[in-house]
């Protein structure tokens, strides 16, 4: 509800990208040596991710492979801040991210992180705009300067003609467009990526595909996951990964 | 901030007419809690401020003392033709005497008997008094004047009779200067007082009193012509009774000194009673009883009230639980997409304060309609069954309900209360659902 107290702490933490800190303003997102233990009860403990070290450059697109019970979607649950790690340390603008609070995390994901899901979880109640609107709300940024920057956005994944319809009203096609907008509404660091084709179509995923590549040359940061290796390949790195390790990187 | 609460506000709203039908019965149970509240405590203040203008109407400050006739056997005289009972002119000039700051007692005596004029008669009460009897109990005069000072003094054969009367008894005639005639004496009537509402019973303590069919004459008149015995014809037989005065009516100067004089009368009679052949009522105290009894009557109905708003509660409970279960992928991508715990927690109960505010508000929109209601279910009720109307007490006949604003207030304060009590609940468990969990829930 009050926004403003808690924001400044928050904002007063984060070093900002212009004071100095060179080589890490280059560097989008860091993970260092990143571990992850469930306790199941009693000794029985599962090693997701068994030390996890990677840099994400800015304007970087990786893709992350693996079968399942790799570790891939921990790894993507860790770098989207909804989960923290065990051990070892995510930075995520300068600022290591790995300790912080359940309400510190939500203002990172607000302000730092875009999504976009393989079934494009938009708001069922909400419209076209609005969907692409609601990171911008839990900020408190509710005036028209920000519809329009909305608007700006579903023009540009093309959906000029839809703004006030809702999703069931869309095909998965647009749906996951409103999804790529909004993921972008905030200006994020790093956008996220998960198995954004998975439910598409061949020649949607190609079109969803596309739209993320512009995005990257316009200098967006791109962590995807994916089982797919078309779809990976389309990426500038792919990583694998196994049984909570990091096979390769190509 | 305030448009972000707006538009939370909007959001729950929108996300409630996803369901209608649930969001309709929610806002029902509520609607209806809130509607018992106010009708309830309207009915409720609709008796009891009946009640207390009838209490009114005796004063505030003034004490009546009353003979009453002491139960059978409990008579020392058995068998005695005539039964000596009640208050005593000594007792009048007792009490006088023993409280100087009485402001006015007025003495009265009366009997049943049978007025007549020629070949017409009327049954009804004839009244012994003074003349501040006629102000003492809200009587106006519609013609003529009232008994006065001098009209005691010369033990005058003056009378006035209540409109009623005068109608039986002189259908055509104007009844000023005719005479009346009771038992054997013949009586002038000098003025006619107007009807008035026939004063109701009060609890066990005061009997009813029907105006509208009394004579009124001078009491001094009334002891020398009739005295003191009386004989009534009973069922065949007749029974004598010594009554020197019926009641005696107190009036002091300011409500503080009413306890103090009621103690004092109090032990006065009673050392010259011992049979109990006296009451004494104390308006004041009935009014203070009528007020316990009124707020112990609310707090009863708020309570039965109080039950309907829970139940509502529970239902906007049971809803909000249901709600948030459906929604937890949608708590999940707002999670994601920013929103701290706070956000959710206010989100889910905005949407059951909403849906109760709402209820409130139909709630108290129908809580007007009180007055109405009574009145067309009383029509309704007349209309259909006459009969077991009839029998129904006549405070409760001519019930007037009042709205009371208080009751208003509180009873949409309680529902938008139980919407945050009953949502903070659901609200708080969608708040702590895991995020990862919530975006995985189908």
């Amino acid at each position: 509800m009050s926004t403003s107290e808690p924001h400044a702490r928050f904002s007063s933490r984060l070093p900002s990208a212009e004071n100095g800190h060179d080589a890490r303003s280059r560097q989008a997102a860091r993970v260092v040596n990143l571990r992850k233990e469930y306790h199941l009860g009693g000794n029985n403990i599962v090693h997701a991710l068994r030390g996890v070290s990677l840099d994400f450059p800015e304007g970087d697109f990786v893709a992350i492979m693996g079968q399942s019970g790799s570790g891939k979607s921990t790894l993507l649950n860790l770098l989207g801040c909804l989960d923290r790690p065990t051990s070892g340390q995510y930075f995520l603008g300068g600022q290591d991210v790995s300790r912080l609070s359940d309400y510190e995390l939500s203002r990172v994901r607000g302000r730092l992180l875009g999504f976009i899901f393989q079934s494009y979880n938009l708001i069922p109640q909400l419209t076209v705009v609005e969907n692409i609107q609601a990171p911008l709300f839990y900020q408190g940024r509710v005036g028209g300067k920000e519809t329009e920057r909305c608007v700006r956005l579903a023009t540009m994944v093309g959906l000029r003609e839809r703004l006030d319809h809702r999703p069931f009203q869309l095909s998965g096609g647009q749906q996951q467009r409103v999804a790529i907008a909004r993921a972008l509404v905030n200006n994020p660091r790093v956008i996220l990526a998960d198995e954004p084709t998975g439910n598409l179509d061949s020649q949607t995923g190609e079109e969803i595909m596309r739209l993320l590549e512009a995005l990257n040359e316009s200098g967006r940061t791109i962590i995807m996951v994916t089982h797919e290796l078309d779809i990976a390949q389309r990426a500038k790195r792919v990583v694998v990964m196994r049984d909570g390790l990091l096979e390769a990187a190509h | 901030m305030l448009k972000k609460i707006l538009l939370t506000l909007r959001l729950g709203f929108f996300s409630l007419l996803l369901h209608k039908m649930r969001s309709s019965l929610a806002v029902l149970g509520i609607m209806i809690g809130v509607t018992a509240v106010i009708w309830l405590v309207a009915l409720g203040e609709g008796v009891s401020q009946e009640a207390q203008r009838q209490i009114k109407d005796l004063g505030a400050t003034n004490i009546i003392v009353k003979s009453v006739k002491p139960a059978a056997g409990s008579s020392a005289d058995e068998g005695a033709r005539f039964l000596p009972y009640g208050i005593l002119r000594e007792d009048y000039d007792r009490l006088l005497g023993n409280i100087p700051w009485i402001r006015q007692a007025v003495p009265m005596r009366e009997i049943s008997r049978e007025f007549r004029h020629r070949a017409r008669s009327h049954q009804g009460q004839l009244v012994g008094c003074t003349g501040e009897y006629l102000e003492l109990n809200q009587l106006s005069l519609w013609d003529g004047r009232f008994i006065n000072a001098d009209d005691q003094k010369l033990l005058a054969n003056y009378c006035v009779i209540a409109q009623s009367v005068a109608e039986q008894l002189f259908p055509t005639e104007n009844p000023i200067n005719q005479s009346l005639q009771i038992d054997s004496d013949f009586y002038q009537i000098i003025g006619i007082t107007a009807d008035r509402d026939p004063s109701a019973a009060i609890g066990g303590s005061l009997a009813g009193r029907d105006y509208n069919s009394d004579v009124y004459i001078p009491l001094e008149t009334l002891r020398a012509r009739i005295g003191d015995q009386v004989m009534t014809g009973r069922s065949n037989s007749m029974e004598g009774e010594i009554v020197e005065l019926s009641q005696i009516t107190i009036g002091v100067a300011n409500i503080e000194q009413v306890d103090h004089a009621a103690d004092i009368i109090r032990e006065l009679l009673s050392r010259n009673h011992p049979n109990e052949d006296y009451a004494v009522i104390v308006p004041k105290e009935l009014l203070r009883q009528a007020e316990n009894m009124r707020m112990m009557f609310n707090a009863l109905l708020i309570l039965i009230a109080g039950i309907s708003l829970l139940v509502g509660g529970i239902g906007i409970m049971n809803i909000m639980l249901a709600t948030v279960t459906e929604r937890t992928r949608e708590i999940g991508i707002r999670r994601a997409l920013g929103a701290t715990r706070a956000d959710i927690i206010q989100q889910f109960l905005v949407e059951s304060v909403v849906l109760t505010g709402i209820g409130g508000a139909l709630g108290v929109a129908v809580g007007f309609f009180c007055k109405p209601a009574t009145n067309s279910i009383r029509k309704f009720l007349n209309t259909f069954f006459p009969d077991s109307m009839a029998s129904v007490p006549a405070s409760i006949q001519n019930l007037e309900p009042q709205v009371a604003y208080w009751s208003v207030a509180v009873a949409f304060g309680i529902s938008v209360g139980v919407g945050l009590l009953f949502g903070l609940y659901p609200a708080r468990r969608a708040a702590m659902m895991d995020p990862i969990e919530a975006l995985r829930h189908e």
